[in-house]
């Protein structure tokens, strides 16, 4: 449940760039969640809606995308995208790849009310 | 603060504040069809602040020549008894920093024993953070060490998502556990530089499969080390010590 934890740095960003931008408050906030960030997204949705109330998200919606896998096979040479968390190339099965994405939980985007 | 697991800790009884940079800058872009409404792409880590801080514990390691290394696994796995039983085999004078939601029991452990340990108590937060480590390393002299254990909280999932400065992260699991914690708890194991099987001297009487835990984090991290160990077999003992001081920062 360190879910709380997590929204309670994402409100402070929230609440930083809403001043740095002179915004009256936020109209959405999207994140990304990597499949492999450790975050549970039904959690984190809970405690935003329960965080949100006393700061300047407190009409904020949340929108979530879920970021699979991103797999550079350093053996085939090929990217592919994996719902699974595994880091097995899908392609050629080899387990020697880069994760390029999916292990990040990232904001992305505000929408403000200026 | 803490509404509900209390893992949202106020870092106000840190001894000092450092002011870092701050890394906030977005880019505005209007909305033509609203005029009130404007659009800031950000893509910044939610956790941000913590990895600044956790990256302020690490050169404060380097400062000092010592090697952090972050222990994780459920509670009851053997941290603390491994922790207990490393002098012997290690050559490096050692501090440990201990989380636990409540009592100084490790701690205790650990200074009777004679090794230098402090406590955190998280009150009922999961997991450490970066700012708890270092509030804790104001009570720790690194002069005279060479590694630094940090002993998370008992919990195969909130700690993974958090740096709290170390070099490398150590992931025990026991032998009574289970070999298919690996694929539950699959973003711990990930974040492993090396997973230690700890109590193998209970294998013969659990279905503990040594070659599954392998199969397992060859899909996940294939590039992890892997030590069988318990602290009642010494050559066990000495190979896991010499992953720690081959792995000393230099």
């Amino acid at each position: 449940m360190h879910e709380y934890s997590i929204v309670m740095s994402l409100m402070e960003q929230c609440e930083s760039l809403a001043q740095q931008h002179q915004a009256q408050g936020i109209e959405q906030v999207e994140l990304k969640i990597g499949i492999l960030s450790g975050v549970e997204p039904a959690l984190l949705a809970q405690a935003f809606e329960t965080f949100k109330l006393e700061t300047i998200c407190h009409n904020a919606k949340l929108v979530m995308n879920i970021q699979p896998l991103v797999l550079q096979c350093r053996d085939c040479d090929q990217q592919s995208q994996v719902d699974e968390r595994t880091i097995i190339c899908p392609i050629c099965t080899s387990n020697n790849t880069l994760v390029i994405d999916g292990e990040d939980m990232m904001l992305m985007q505000l929408v403000l009310d200026t | 603060m803490c509404k509900d697991c209390g893992c949202s800790i106020t870092h106000d009884d840190v001894g000092h504040q450092h002011t870092h940079g701050d890394h906030h800058h977005g880019q505005l872009h209007s909305n033509p069809q609203l005029n009130d409404k404007k659009t800031l792409a950000v893509i910044h880590k939610i956790l941000d602040k913590n990895d600044i801080e956790a990256q302020h514990n690490r050169d404060h390691f380097a400062a000092q020549h010592v090697t952090a290394y972050n222990l994780m696994s459920s509670p009851g796995s053997g941290k603390t008894t491994l922790l207990e039983c490393l002098p012997e085999y290690l050559n490096h004078k050692f501090a440990v920093i201990e989380g636990d939601l409540e009592t100084s029991r490790d701690a205790d452990r650990l200074i009777a024993k004679g090794i230098n340990a402090y406590q955190i108590q998280t009150g009922s937060a999961c997991h450490l953070d970066a700012f708890m480590v270092h509030g804790a390393l104001h009570h720790i002299d690194l002069n005279p060490i060479d590694i630094c254990f940090v002993e998370n909280v008992g919990n195969l999932v909130c700690p993974a998502s958090y740096d709290v400065g170390t070099h490398k992260n150590i992931v025990l699991l026991s032998v009574p556990e289970g070999d298919d914690k690996i694929e539950k708890y699959p973003v711990m194991f990930r974040r492993a530089d090396v997973v230690v099987i700890t109590k193998s001297d209970l294998l013969p009487y659990f279905d503990f499969s040594i070659e599954e835990a392998k199969a397992q984090l060859q899909k996940l991290n294939p590039n992890v080390e892997l030590f069988v160990v318990s602290v009642k077999n010494s050559d066990s003992m000495n190979a896991f010590a010499h992953w720690i001081t081959k792995n000393l920062e230099r």
